[in-house]
């Protein structure tokens, strides 16, 4: 057996390999610090959206209740007035949950809301330690007022 | 003298971080809590327990992309003697419940359990005879990961956010050994 041809010329051949990609760019994402640009139509937490006026666009139809193949969505409509109006149409949401352990992220809801009101946003931050955490309730789903004075009747 | 030297004398004990004089961390003498779980936090070693297509992000998570190395996670083991998490990453079919059962019992503690996906944490869309509906109802699960599958990114932060519970938690009274040691007793209570 030759030493040099059988043992240090492959030794070096494999570390040539190493070498080469040492130079080149790195592809690991450093995570925590900087996260990775995502496509724009991924699809992660839930956000129920408001109009420009600060009205809710969710009308309490359930059809992105029925639409949900894991069946993970609960809501219970209730009718606005005019002194407590939530939305433009008739009815509101009261009531509106999402168990996101049951959620597969597959974007339905977002499809047969008639007013936009459900979109699948890019914050995919969910995992946490208990069960109950995981029901997500009206409250939390709900975009922030961005004025908070510009609540008005339409 | 410098200022600093004050904040190190004082221990907080609320959170203390190993090296991190701000938040009252004891630096020269560090105890011996911090320093068992910065270890343990710093070194978990997956059990390789790929169910279904959770195992694919899995997978794509210790790639170099992603790169769990970066946390002390590299060393996926496929014995669970060697395992510190199982990461159950799939679906859990009640075929497959006493085998996850039995492989949980194998692992040496402490261990801790990342439920992966909607499939192992609830069922998800399996709402069905076949399926175990959540892998809780089998052994007792840390931290749970929504998505179908969840991405590398989301993964890693479940990951990260064990790490935090490993590290506020009292290295010497194990709470979680204490509730599996309660599950056989109160066992032979039904039966009896």
């Amino acid at each position: 057996m030759d030493l040099f041809r059988d043992v240090v010329r492959p030794m070096i051949a494999g570390l040539g390999v190493t070498r080469r990609r040492l130079a080149r760019e790195k592809i690991t994402v450093m995570y925590p610090e900087e996260k990775r640009e995502l496509y724009p139509r991924t699809r992660w937490r839930h956000v129920l959206t408001r109009y420009d006026s600060g009205l809710e666009r969710c009308i309490g139809c359930s059809l992105c209740a029925g639409a949900c193949p894991a069946r993970c969505i609960y809501v219970q409509a209730a009718e606005n007035t005019d002194v407590e109006r939530y939305s433009p149409g008739e009815r509101y949401a009261a009531r509106y949950e999402i168990n996101m352990l049951r959620c597969i992220f597959c974007g339905y809801c977002q499809e047969a809301c008639p007013t936009g009101a459900i979109v699948l946003r890019q914050d995919f931050e969910l995992a946490n330690y208990h069960r109950e955490q995981f029901v997500y309730t009206k409250e939390m789903l709900l975009e922030p007022l961005r004025v908070p004075a510009a609540v008005s009747a339409p | 003298m410098p200022k600093r030297v004050e904040s190190i004398v004082l221990h907080d004990s609320s959170t203390p971080v190993l090296g991190d004089v701000q938040k009252g961390g004891n630096v020269v003498l560090t105890n011996v809590e911090t320093l068992l779980n910065q270890a343990r936090a710093n070194s978990l070693w997956p059990l390789t327990f790929g169910l279904a297509c959770c195992a694919i992000e899995m997978m794509s998570t210790a790639a170099s992309r992603f790169d769990l190395s970066r946390f002390g996670s590299e060393a996926f083991r496929a014995t669970p003697r060697q395992a510190d998490v199982m990461l159950i990453a799939g679906r859990v079919s009640k075929k497959m419940a006493p085998v996850l059962r039995q492989i949980y019992d194998q692992m040496p503690e402490p261990k801790w359990v990342i439920s992966m996906g909607a499939c192992a944490s609830s069922g998800g869309v399996y709402n069905n005879y076949a399926i175990v509906q959540g892998a809780d109802q089998i052994v007792p699960v840390d931290v749970y990961v929504p998505g179908c599958p969840p991405s590398p990114d989301a993964l890693i932060y479940a990951i990260l956010k064990l790490q935090d519970k490993i590290k506020r938690s009292k290295a010497s009274k194990f709470q979680d050994l204490q509730l599996i040691e309660l599950e056989p007793r109160r066992l032979e209570e039904v039966s009896a």
